[in-house]
């Protein structure tokens, strides 16, 4: 039994691109290492992207997550001397914008860097070296962010930075710099790899695959990508008024001047609200996969799913001043923007009932994708109802700024996004890493997380309601109101609850140590999975596929394996996983075309980042960022398509070179 | 093997011939002879013509580059709706965060 | 320069002519760039709206109608505008295949996009000479951020105009020629649309 899969050397034929190395103007040979970590910093290969991407992500979720648990601490008791009011500012500013920038969408690419090439029948993205690229501009943005908790202390005014309070008055350490600058490069990562995936999507999807073909994972993805395409423009002239501002005396934010605080405000929610899409639909588009898969039946209302994600992304850019509505708009605009929100909670409403009635009348394996996915449904509706009380502009101006609004964004965010993140590993771990994780930890880990979750959070909204205002530092016994039930007692149950959270992430930590120490082998189709994906080796070999599927269904892997009967009407298993992929290797395509590593993305990313810091650190540091760009973006240009043959390792013999995988973990 | 089973649209040249030099020169002409008119609003008085005048002109020079320089009339619908929702989008967001400015009162 | 994508030999989807083929037909590269210019309207709608809204919010220093210097500005935007039509030349020269008629448009596109950006470099340090610095006022910084980013992005095209003669003069370039020369064409009509709002709006239309 084939388990973990190395790419066989008879099957396919590895060639060079039909252009010719030698004519082009390189002056720098491409890197050929395919082990080692020289094969993971050159590499433009998806899947390692993907990895890197989701270590990314999961290292800085528990840095993120620590950043939680101190302002829990420090709100567990009153008058907490765990931070000071300083601190505090900084400690949710950075909570924010770690898990926002630095763990969330990061995730999401690394999901949608593994699998949209694999879903898609693809061998790879439109642009590898792009795709790079927006790897190592993320690495950039994260290091100058976190940099300056080490360089005069992070950014305090919040992960939405309201001017004047970001300005250099208010805000006088650097943090500010980092942030701005750190999200900024971060942003052009993403802008980055946000065409790059919209081209793959059009245009690389397997012979009959049209869009209403193609999974909802993709099509979740697919608008995501135009949210961000379209959003981070705005987020990027924000950005650049305030370093103006800070680094160079423009006057953009001073109210002496003339400023008016509120450009700001429209400049960063017009980006702001859509980003929040931007969070949630890739957890939508994974758990779409999941249901189907563990209830034994199909997407119910494909169509429906699709077009509810594609409304929400549309409307999702008309809505952003529900973050404003007590900045004085005036009751036009109040108005119009407080229907615009009530009108987007429809199609997320048409997706959960779809979704539940997927699961109706099938056949439910509680695996624990499975019951992430169902958590969020479950989660993610709570959430959804408190964010309706807020599109309702009145109620609003009494929770605005109160726990209550982050109870809600906890509920979409965690609940939502977090659980459908933790259900799609659960579900694909196999399929990247070639083992199970441990469903009986999983399932401690998934309780957990549920008490945790509604330990920590639920107890947020009576807060609100009783008046704890957001980003209060201390709360003291004297002020904490009458009663039992009163501010003391739901943050104690509140902080309380966050370390129980704590150990349910600990546990899926523990389950991915012991998984890889001691996991069982994973079969090529654990679960009996519908999608493209599913019909490869687990990992995927390099090339993904050795035959390019040709998709005659929506679910093509479903409908190879399972036929229906003529005479019984009912679905009958007529080949397994294993046996269809033998099949693709038997008939492997005979020359098979791969990109080459390459220097230059993160060459182009360290020059950014050069650049970046140059802006707080004096302009001969910017000089020599542009230069490392200028000379690496004429690099990454002119560099031939491939590498020469002789370059590769191991030498070529008799004609045939072979390309081993590099080992994984 | 499908090779038609792909998204219905016709089949697509992406060379698709461009200007020719002859009709490339007349547009440039036309948009010299808008930018002269423009340019005019600053010496002659318009009075209330001034506002639609310079607005009409902004935005004729603009979709005759885009449609004919730009080639966009002649593409694939494809490349029209990315542009144009990028267009469209900011447009939008623009005009209504000014409104609440009270930009245009 | 092309970067392969990688796809197998048989045929699939439809023939761009590139030697590579895509479920819609359309080639990536062009795909990417519309899509890069469809985002770039919301980057310069930004500036041009923070631009918009503080033009008239004057504390000290210059206004708009004691600096700016109409007649020159015009003269200005004329280059720019007949560089879009060198462009276009630049473009059916490389379809044609007509090498040394397409280094000729590029370089000519590339000296009058270097005469726009000298023209505005002139202007500025005439305006700063007159008391309009980047921190005087909101309408200056503003003002200069916005045609501040456009001339970085003239620059960019002229340099990557200038590239893509000497590639061509060195007879080095990989991949489709003439898709290269076209969609710098559209990066560079790109930037003279912007203009073309620019222009209007905040040297025509007085504060």
């Amino acid at each position: 039994m084939a388990i973990i899969e190395r790419p066989a050397p008879t099957a396919s034929i590895l060639l060079r691109a039909p252009v010719t190395p030698s004519q082009s103007m390189g002056i720098v040979r491409r890197p050929v290492t395919s082990t080692g970590w020289k094969s993971w910093v050159f590499t433009v290969d998806h899947k390692k992207i993907g990895i890197m991407y989701g270590v990314f992500a999961m290292f800085f979720f528990i840095v993120g997550g620590v950043e939680a648990l101190l302002i829990r601490l420090q709100l567990a008791t009153p008058d907490g001397k765990i931070l000071s009011a300083d601190l505090y500012n900084q400690m949710f500013t950075m909570h924010a914008t770690t898990m926002i920038f630095l763990f969330a969408m990061p995730m999401a690419a690394a999901f949608a860097n593994y699998f949209l090439p694999l879903q898609l029948g693809a061998r790879d993205v439109a642009f590898p070296r792009l795709n790079a690229l927006g790897l190592w501009l993320l690495v950039a943005g994260g290091l100058i962010l976190n940099a300056s908790w080490f360089l005069g202390g992070a950014a305090d005014g919040g992960w939405f930075m309201y001017s004047p309070n970001s300005g250099p008055v208010f805000s006088p350490s650097n943090g500010v710099d980092f942030w701005t600058l750190g999200v900024q490069i971060a942003g052009f990562g993403s802008l980055i790899g946000s065409i790059n995936l919209i081209v793959t999507i059009l245009n690389m999807r397997a012979p009959g695959m049209t869009l209403m073909k193609m999974p909802v994972f993709c099509w979740m993805i697919l608008v995501v990508q135009f949210l961000l395409v379209f959003s981070l423009p705005v987020i990027t002239v924000a950005l650049v008024l305030l370093t103006f501002q800070r680094s160079f005396g423009a006057t953009f934010f001073d109210v002496a001047q003339g400023a008016d605080p509120l450009l700001w405000q429209h400049l960063f929610w017009i980006f702001g609200h859509p980003e929040v899409y931007v969070l949630i639909l890739p957890a939508f588009g994974i758990i779409s996969e999941v249901l189907p898969t563990f209830s034994r039946k199909p997407l119910f209302g494909y169509p429906f799913v699709v077009f509810s994600g594609a409304s929400i992304g549309l409307v999702g850019f008309g809505v952003w001043s529900h973050h404003m509505f007590a900045t004085g708009l005036g009751p036009i605009s109040v108005a119009a923007f407080s229907i615009a929100t009530m009108a987007i909670a429809i199609p997320t409403g048409v997706k959960i009932f779809n979704w539940t009635l997927t699961m109706w009348g099938g056949k439910i394996w509680y695996s624990t994708a499975m019951k992430f996915a169902i958590g969020l449904i479950v989660l993610f509706t709570i959430g959804g109802l408190s964010g309706v009380t807020h599109a309702v502009a009145p109620s609003d101006t009494q929770q605005t700024d109160t726990y209550y609004i982050v109870a809600h964004f906890h509920y979409v965010l965690f609940g939502g996004m977090v659980f459908g993140l933790f259900s799609g590993f659960y579900y694909w771990w196999p399929k990247v890493f070639g083992k199970m994780l441990n469903e009986k930890l999983g399932g401690w880990n998934f309780w957990l997380m549920v008490i945790g979750m509604n330990m920590t959070f639920g107890p947020m909204h009576i807060l609100g309601l009783q008046g704890q205002p957001r980003r209060m530092y201390v709360w003291t016994e004297a002020r904490a109101g009458e009663g039992l039930f009163n501010f003391g007692f739901w943050n104690r149950v509140s902080s309380l609850g966050s370390l129980i959270l704590a150990i349910g992430v600990l546990l899926f930590l523990i389950n991915v140590v012991h998984t890889t120490r001691k996991g069982k082998p994973a079969p090529l189709d654990p679960w009996d999975a519908r999608t493209l994906e599913w019909i490869t080796t687990s990992p995927p070999k390099e090339h993904n596929f050795d035959r390019i599927p040709v998709v005659h269904h929506l679910d093509d892997f479903f409908h190879r394996k399972y036929q229906e009967d003529a005479t019984t009407g009912t679905m009958v298993q007529i080949a397994t996983g294993e046996q269809l992929v033998r099949d693709e290797e038997a008939n492997a395509d005979a020359h098979i075309h791969l990109p080459s590593p390459s220097y230059w993305p993160i060459a182009i990313a360290i020059g950014v980042g050069t650049l970046g810091m140059g802006v707080v650190y004096g302009v001969p540091i910017m000089i020599v960022g542009v230069l490392i760009i200028l000379g690496s973006s004429f690099g990454f240009v002119l560099e031939p398509s491939v590498a020469d043959d002789i370059d590769y390792d191991p030498p070529m013999s008799g004609g045939q070179e072979t390309k081993e995988l590099a080992p994984l973990g | 093997m499908n090779a038609t089973a792909t998204d219905t649209h016709e089949q697509h040249d992406s060379h698709a011939p461009g200007l020719s030099d002859a009709t490339a020169i007349k547009i440039a002409l036309i948009l010299a002879a808008m930018t002269a008119l423009e340019v005019s609003t600053y010496y002659v008085d318009f009075g209330a013509f001034f506002m639609p005048v310079l607005m009409v002109l902004m935005v004729v020079k603009f979709f005759t580059v885009v449609s004919y320089f730009m080639h966009l009339k002649f593409e694939h619908q494809m490349f029209k709706l990315l542009f144009y929702t990028g267009l469209g989008l900011a447009l939008f967001v623009y005009f209504v965060a000014l409104a609440t400015f009270k930009f245009f009162s | 320069m092309d970067d392969v994508a990688v796809l197998a030999n048989h045929d699939t989807g439809h023939d761009t002519g590139h030697g590579h083929s895509t479920s819609t037909g359309l080639s990536n590269n062009k795909m990417a760039m519309w899509l890069f210019l469809g985002s770039e309207c919301l980057l310069f709608g930004g500036l041009i709206s923070t631009y918009m809204l503080y033009r008239g919010r004057i504390t000290q220093g210059p206004r708009p109608s004691q600096i700016f210097d109409i007649p020159f500005t015009s003269v200005s935007s004329f280059v720019l505008l007949m560089s879009s039509l060198t462009m276009v030349l630049a473009v059916t020269s490389a379809q044609r295949k007509d090498n040394e008629r397409t280094k000729l448009w590029l370089t000519i596109t590339a000296l009058l996009g270097a005469t726009f950006v000298g023209g505005q470099v002139y202007e500025f340090t005439a305006f700063y000479n007159e008391g309009l610095g980047f921190t005087t006022n909101l309408f200056s910084s503003s003002f200069y951020t916005l045609t501040g980013f456009h001339g970085v992005h003239v620059t960019i095209g002229v340099i990557m105009l200038l590239s893509l003669r000497g590639v061509i003069s060195a007879n080095k370039d990989t991949g489709d020629r003439a898709e290269v020369v076209e969609l710098i064409g559209l990066y560079w009509h790109f930037v003279d649309i912007v203009w073309i709002i620019i222009f209007t709006l905040v040297y025509l239309i007085p504060a």
